[in-house]
């Protein structure tokens, strides 16, 4: 086995793990989004988290950033139960964390630059002149320094996301969570996207969480994916490993068949009686 | 109904209201930490009051103007027209000053608040100050309400003062009453008793209306019509909420 297939081995120590999923289940409304959800998130590496619509991805990254709480199992962070923190102390976490919001989320009433420096103005006492330098350092790596004046409004799908990874970055956290980072771009936009992720993770050494179910840009990247169905891992390991499994239902996720064991119609009636129901009613 | 619906509604009513009054405490003490920010408050106060400044103005000319037609109108049956002055400031400063401006005030600033807040809501701005540790309560909410609370009692006096040369428009310059008994018949009966309750019926509608258009927003379902729906709730219940809590403080000021 070589050392870069070592990384990923299961049985690697627990301090390892920067976020840390253990037997998870939640629930909303009494329909279970997670029944004994295991993810282990190791620093330093692009972890995807894949899986079909209504999985509970975006669920999983609020679990991890203390928005939600699992009802049972443990959600660690950086070595601590997130479930068991005081609102200042999950605060304290979060300051190690960025999140990069599938619309940007950005302050609409705020331009690009004074988005970039919320966090920082928030958070610290620095002068004006060191806040000016460090948003304009962050937003020429993603390559929008010229429209710092401009508004969340005059930006482009694409530019907005940009920005939002700007502002997730910009206080240095150790993890990156991307809540489905490729959707909807175009494909300039989305070949900017998965190198900055890359860069990100290269040259900060920032540990990366991408949940997405975009599998062709995942393979890219990631050093490990895991996949959800059902409330569960069905399959973990590199995208290469994913690609070759002879598991149903990674396979029928992987090649985007219709056919296999997750259903693509939702549950309904005889499809015939129901039809013939409706001209006799 | 069946008795599990009648349960059902019930539990859900009583859950609103917890979650109602959870929030209205968090509320308040979210505006300990956001009166260290000052630049923020002061912005609201613009958007909620100086934005509404045009509005209140003229419908305050406009009432005022109505008192005195009516007041002349009514008064002069019984040969008491000279009254007129105290009747357009006991009637503004009391009543009309405070309801009216709290009514346009929930219609003018509550809807905006509650949209605004909404939509921050929908596109996820709230929870992404969440995840940047920076709470929304005491960011966006707090100083949308405190905002709300300064302007109201502010509008409402500027609401009074414009009614009241509105009536001296009409009754004094187009029905010839005269202008020194106009403004010496109020000077005479208008006591220091009744500008404070209208003083402190502005400063019970601002923080209620305030806060009904503060939680709307924050609670607001995070679609389109979530977000009208909630808008729509905050001007009805702030109206409701208004009228009856004007009874009810007339009748202790009584």
């Amino acid at each position: 086995m070589t050392d870069k297939e070592n990384q990923h081995a299961p049985s690697a120590p627990a301090d390892d793990a920067v976020v840390d999923v253990r037997d998870v289940h939640y629930s909303i409304d009494r329909r279970a989004i997670f029944s004994g959800l295991n993810i282990r998130v190791r620093r330093g590496l692009i972890t995807a988290v894949m899986g079909p619509s209504g999985t509970g991805k975006t669920t999983l990254l609020r679990l991890i950033t203390g928005q939600l709480y699992a009802d049972s199992g443990v959600v660690s962070v950086f070595g601590r139960d997130v479930g068991g923190l005081s609102s200042s102390e999950t605060y304290a976490v979060r300051r190690r964390m960025g999140m990069l919001f599938q619309n940007g989320a950005l302050l609409t009433d705020s331009d690009v630059f004074e988005n970039v420096a919320f966090p920082v103005r928030e958070h610290t006492d620095l002068p004006e002149s060191l806040i000016r330098k460090l948003v304009l350092t962050k937003l020429e790596a993603v390559g929008l320094r010229g429209a710092a004046e401009l508004m969340p409004a005059e930006l482009s799908g694409g530019m907005a996301r940009r920005v939002a990874l700007a502002r997730a970055i910009v206080m240095d956290p150790e993890v990156l969570l991307y809540d489905e980072p490729f959707v909807g771009l175009d494909p300039i936009s989305l070949g900017v996207i998965v190198r900055l992720i890359k860069q990100m993770n290269q040259a900060l050494g920032i540990t990366s969480i991408v949940v997405s179910h975009d599998v062709q840009e995942l393979a890219t990247i990631a050093d490990q994916s895991y996949l959800l169905s059902g409330g569960t891992v069905v399959a973990s390991g590199t995208p290469q490993e994913l690609a070759r499994s002879d598991s149903e239902t990674v396979h029928q996720f992987m090649t985007g068949s219709e056919e296999g064991p997750v259903r693509f119609h939702y549950p309904a009636p005889d499809y015939a009686s129901q039809l013939l129901g409706a001209d006799e009613g | 109904m069946s008795n599990a619906v009648r349960h059902g509604t019930i539990l859900e009513g009583l859950r609103k209201t917890g979650v109602t009054g959870i929030f209205f405490a968090r509320l308040l003490l979210a505006c300990v930490p956001a009166l260290a920010r000052p630049r923020l408050i002061i912005a609201q106060i613009y958007n909620a009051g100086g934005r509404s400044l045009i509005i209140i103005m003229l419908s305050g000319l406009f009432t005022g103007m109505v008192i005195g037609l009516l007041g002349q109108d009514v008064l002069q049956r019984f040969g008491a027209e000279t009254a007129l002055g105290t009747l357009a400031a006991l009637g503004l400063l009391k009543e009309l000053g405070p309801v009216l401006t709290s009514l346009l005030f929930a219609g003018r600033a509550g809807t905006a608040l509650t949209s605004e807040i909404g939509l921050m809501r929908a596109t996820d701005q709230l929870t992404a100050m969440e995840v940047m540790a920076v709470d929304p309560m005491s960011y966006v909410a707090a100083p949308r309400f405190l905002g709300g609370f300064i302007a109201m009692p502010l509008l409402a006096a500027v609401f009074s003062v414009i009614g009241l040369y509105g009536a001296q428009l009409v009754g004094v310059q187009l029905l010839g009453i005269d202008r020194g008994v106009y403004w010496s018949q109020m000077q005479s009966s208008v006591g220091i008793h009744d500008v404070t309750e209208g003083i402190v019926k502005s400063l019970v509608f601002g923080a209620v209306v305030s806060l009904i258009a503060v939680t709307e927003g924050y609670h607001a379902e995070p679609t389109a019509e979530g977000v009208g729906l909630a808008t729509t709730r905050t001007v009805v219940a702030s109206s409701v909420l208004t009228l009856l809590l004007d009874y009810m403080l007339t009748a202790v000021f009584l």
